[in-house]
C-alpha cells in the first residue's frame, strides 16, 4: 500500500457521512435513533467545518421537511435515520418525490413492526420500494453491502437524485451502520454529467419568480399530467439505472440472492458449496429500485432453483419470483426481528434444497 | 398616498369568499414587502389550508409545504440561503394543531424567519370543522352543540403561549376586522420582516381574521365576531418585542 493512500477506520455509518459531505452534502437534519445514531453525532462537527448545516431536528417529521426547504434553494441534502424513524417521514418523502427535489435519505434498518428491536434488519423493502408514502412514486433505493461501497453509493446517490431530480435512498441496516472496516476514500468525481439546477428558490433576481408545487388542482387533468411525467421519468430510470453483481452463475443450478449485509454472509456460503463441488451463484441487487428483473429470467435458463436470503420474513422474495416469472421454484430462508444469518447456516439450506 | 396595487401580488382574482381575511392579509404582506424593497430576495411558503394557490397571487418565489410543516421547510431555506427573506404564510390549523411542533421549536431556535399567523377560528378549507383557536361554545361542524371547554379544551393562544421562549424576537396579535385594525396590521408585519432584515430571529404576527363562510355568517356579521368576540378571547398587543 502506498503510503500517501489514506484510509479510514471507521463505522458504516460515519463513512456514509464522510462520504457524503466530500460528495458536496452541505445540510442534515436527523433525529436520534439507534441504529443510526453516529450519523447526527458525527454531521454535528463535520458539516459546519465544511461551511455546511447541521439541525438536530424536533422530530423526523420536521427533518424531512427541513430538506423539502434546504432541497429547494438547490443544496445538497440529506437525513437519515431508523425504520420508525423513515416511517415519519414518509408524507414529507411523498412531497419530496412529487415536487422533484433531490435529496438523499439513509435507513440503517432495524427490527420491526413498532418499537421492534434495536438490532440490524431488512424489514423496510417493501417500504422503500413500492412506496412508503401516499401516491405514484418511486424511490431510487441502494443497497450497499461493505464500508467500501457504502462510501462509493453514498456519493453516487447525490449524483443520482440531482441527475433525475428524484430521492435516492440509503438503505442499510444495523450490522452495516456499526460495522467497522477499513475503507480507501475513493475522491468525490460525479458519474453523471450533472444538469444546471434551473428550477431552485433563490429569491426572484432578473428571473420571473419560481414556483415549487406540490398541488396540481386545475386544469382537472394536471395531476394525472404530471404522474405521466413521473412514470416516464422512472421508466427512464429502470431502463438506465439497474445496478446488480453475479458470482458464479454461468454454470449454477441454484442461485442465491440477498442484498447488503445477508449478501455479504451469503457470498461464504456460497463458497463453501463450490469447495464440496455444488454449482451455486449469487444474484446480489445493487439497486433495489429499479430491481435488476432481467439476471434473474437470464438465470433461469441454467439454474434450477433460487434460494432468497433476508433478514425479514420475505419481502424481496415477490421482486425475485416476478423476476423468474414462475419458471424456476424460490425457495425462502430468512427471518425478521432481528435474527442474523451465518454462512453456516445459509450453507446448511442451501444443501437442503440443491438439486443437480 | 395612492391605492395601488403591490408589485408583489399579481394582478389577477383570488378565490377567497367575500368577506374572508385572507385577501387583506396577502395585501398587507405584500405592501410590506414592496416598502422594504424586498420582493426580488423573498421566498415564502403556502400553507395547507384557503391559502394553498398563494403561489398564484404572490410576485415572489414560493414553495407550497405540507400541512403545518412550513416552519420546518423555512428553516431550511433560510439556513442555506441566511441572506434571503424567508416568510410562512399559515392557519390556525396548520400553525397550531398538526404544525404545534414545527412551530414551537422554530420559534425556540429563533430561526430568523417571519411568520405570518391567521387566527380564523375555524378550519377554512376542509369545510368548518374545530380548529384549535375555536372559542368555546363555538358551533363547527365537529362541535355541533359549540366547544365545550371541558372536552375539547379552550382554544390556544398562540402568541401567549409562545412569549416564553428566548429565540423570539417578535410577536404581535393584530385584526383585519376594521380600517384603523387594518392599519395596524400592516405596521406589525413590515416591523416583522424589518426585525428579519436586522437579523433579530424569530418573528410572528397573528391576523384575527374573519371566515363568513364557516362561520354562516354574512361578511358584516363576520367583522363584528371578530371585533366583539375573537378581541376578548384573543387580546391585541404586542406579546414579545425584543427590540
Ligand atoms: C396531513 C394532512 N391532514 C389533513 C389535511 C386536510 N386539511 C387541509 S386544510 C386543513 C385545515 C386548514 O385549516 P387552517 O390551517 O385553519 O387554514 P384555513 O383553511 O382556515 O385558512 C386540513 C385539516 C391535509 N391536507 N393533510
Ligand atoms: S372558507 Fe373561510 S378562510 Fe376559506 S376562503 Fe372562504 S372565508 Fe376565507
Amino acid at each position: 500500500m502506498n503510503s500517501t493512500t489514506e484510509k479510514l477506520f471507521i463505522k458504516g455509518n460515519e463513512v456514509m457521512c464522510e462520504a457524503a459531505v466530500r460528495a458536496g452534502c452541505r445540510f442534515f437534519a436527523g433525529y436520534p435513533i439507534t441504529p443510526q445514531n453516529e450519523v447526527p453525532e458525527y454531521m454535528s462537527w463535520r458539516l459546519p467545518q465544511a461551511g455546511g448545516i447541521f439541525l438536530q431536528a424536533e422530530s423526523e417529521i420536521a427533518a424531512i421537511n427541513m430538506l423539502f426547504g434546504a432541497s429547494s434553494t438547490g443544496t445538497r441534502c440529506m437525513t437519515s435515520s431508523s425504520s420508525p424513524g423513515i416511517s415519519l417521514k414518509q408524507e414529507g418523502i411523498s412531497y419530496i418525490a412529487g415536487a422533484e427535489l433531490p435529496c438523499v435519505i439513509a435507513n440503517i434498518q432495524r427490527g420491526g413492526p413498532g418499537l421492534g428491536n434495536i438490532r440490524g434488519s431488512q424489514a423496510d423493502y417493501f417500504q422503500a420500494t413500492k412506496g412508503g408514502g401516499h401516491g405514484d412514486y418511486r424511490l431510487i433505493v441502494l443497497a450497499p453491502a461493505t464500508c467500501q461501497e457504502l462510501w462509493q453509493l453514498t456519493m453516487n446517490a447525490f449524483d443520482y437524485a440531482d441527475y433525475y431530480r428524484n430521492p435516492v435512498m440509503i438503505l442499510g441496516d444495523g450490522i452495516l451502520g456499526q460495522m467497522a472496516e477499513p475503507v480507501e476514500p475513493i475522491p468525490y468525481k460525479p458519474i453523471v454529467d450533472l444538469p444546471d439546477k434551473d428550477w431552485i428558490l433563490d429569491g426572484c433576481k432578473n428571473r420571473d419568480p419560481r414556483v415549487i408545487r406540490t398541488l396540481f388542482l386545475r386544469p382537472s387533468d394536471a395531476l394525472m399530467k404530471h404522474n405521466l411525467h413521473l412514470q416516464d421519468k422512472c421508466h427512464t430510470i429502470q431502463t438506465e439505472l439497474e445496478l446488480v453483481e453475479k458470482v458464479n452463475i454461468d454454470d449454477a443450478k441454484l442461485v442465491v440472492t440477498a442484498y447488503g449485509s445477508t449478501a455479504r454472509i451469503a457470498r461464504g456460503a456460497i463458497q463453501m458449496a463450490r469447495h464440496k463441488g455444488m454449482k451455486v451463484g449469487l444474484i446480489r441487487p445493487i439497486t433495489l429500485w429499479p430491481f435488476p428483473y432481467v439476471p434473474f429470467l437470464e438465470a433461469t435458463e441454467t439454474a434450477k432453483k433460487f434460494l432468497v436470503c433476508e433478514m425479514s420474513q420475505g419481502q424481496m422474495i415477490e421482486d425475485v419470483m416476478l423476476a423468474c416469472q414462475c419458471k424456476r421454484p424460490v425457495e425462502f430462508f430468512g427471518y425478521g426481528g432481528g435474527w442474523y444469518p451465518t454462512s453456516e447456516k445459509i450453507f446448511d439450506h442451501i444443501q437442503a434444497v440443491y438439486e443437480e | 398616498m395612492k391605492f395601488t396595487r403591490p408589485e408583489t401580488l399579481y394582478d389577477t382574482q383570488t378565490h377567497y369568499c367575500s368577506g374572508c381575511g385572507h385577501g387583506i392579509a396577502h395585501r398587507l404582506v405584500a405592501q410590506a414587502i414592496d416598502e422594504l424593497g424586498i420582493r426580488e430576495r423573498v421566498i415564502g411558503t403556502a400553507p395547507v389550508g384557503c391559502a394553498v394557490l398563494l403561489y398564484d397571487y404572490f410576485n415572489c418565489d414560493i414553495i407550497e409545504c405540507s400541512h403545518g410543516r412550513s416552519p420546518a421547510a423555512a428553516t431550511g431555506i433560510k439556513r442555506c440561503l441566511p441572506d434571503r427573506i424567508v416568510f410562512t404564510y399559515q392557519g390556525d390549523g396548520d400553525l397550531a394543531a398538526i404544525g404545534t411542533a414545527e412551530t414551537i421549536h422554530t420559534a425556540n431556535r429563533g430561526e430568523n424567519i417571519t411568520v405570518i399567523f391567521i387566527n380564523n377560528a375555524i378550519y377554512g378549507m376542509t369545510g368548518g370543522q374545530m380548529a384549535p383557536t375555536t372559542m368555546v361554545s363555538q358551533i363547527t361542524t365537529t362541535t355541533p352543540d359549540g366547544r365545550d371547554a371541558q372536552l375539547q379544551g379552550p382554544p390556544i393562544k398562540v402568541c401567549e403561549l409562545l412569549s416564553s421562549l428566548d429565540g423570539v424576537a417578535y410577536l404581535e396579535r393584530v385584526s383585519v376586522s376594521s380600517p384603523k385594525d387594518v392599519i395596524k396590521a400592516g405596521q406589525a408585519i413590515k416591523k416583522a420582516f424589518q426585525y428579519q432584515i436586522d437579523g433579530k430571529g424569530f418573528s410572528l404576527v397573528e391576523v384575527l381574521s374573519m371566515c363568513p363562510t364557516d362561520w354562516k355568517v354574512s361578511p358584516a356579521k363576520a367583522l363584528d365576531f371578530v371585533n366583539n368576540e375573537m378581541k376578548t378571547a384573543f387580546p391585541l398587543g404586542v406579546y414579545k418585542d425584543a427590540g
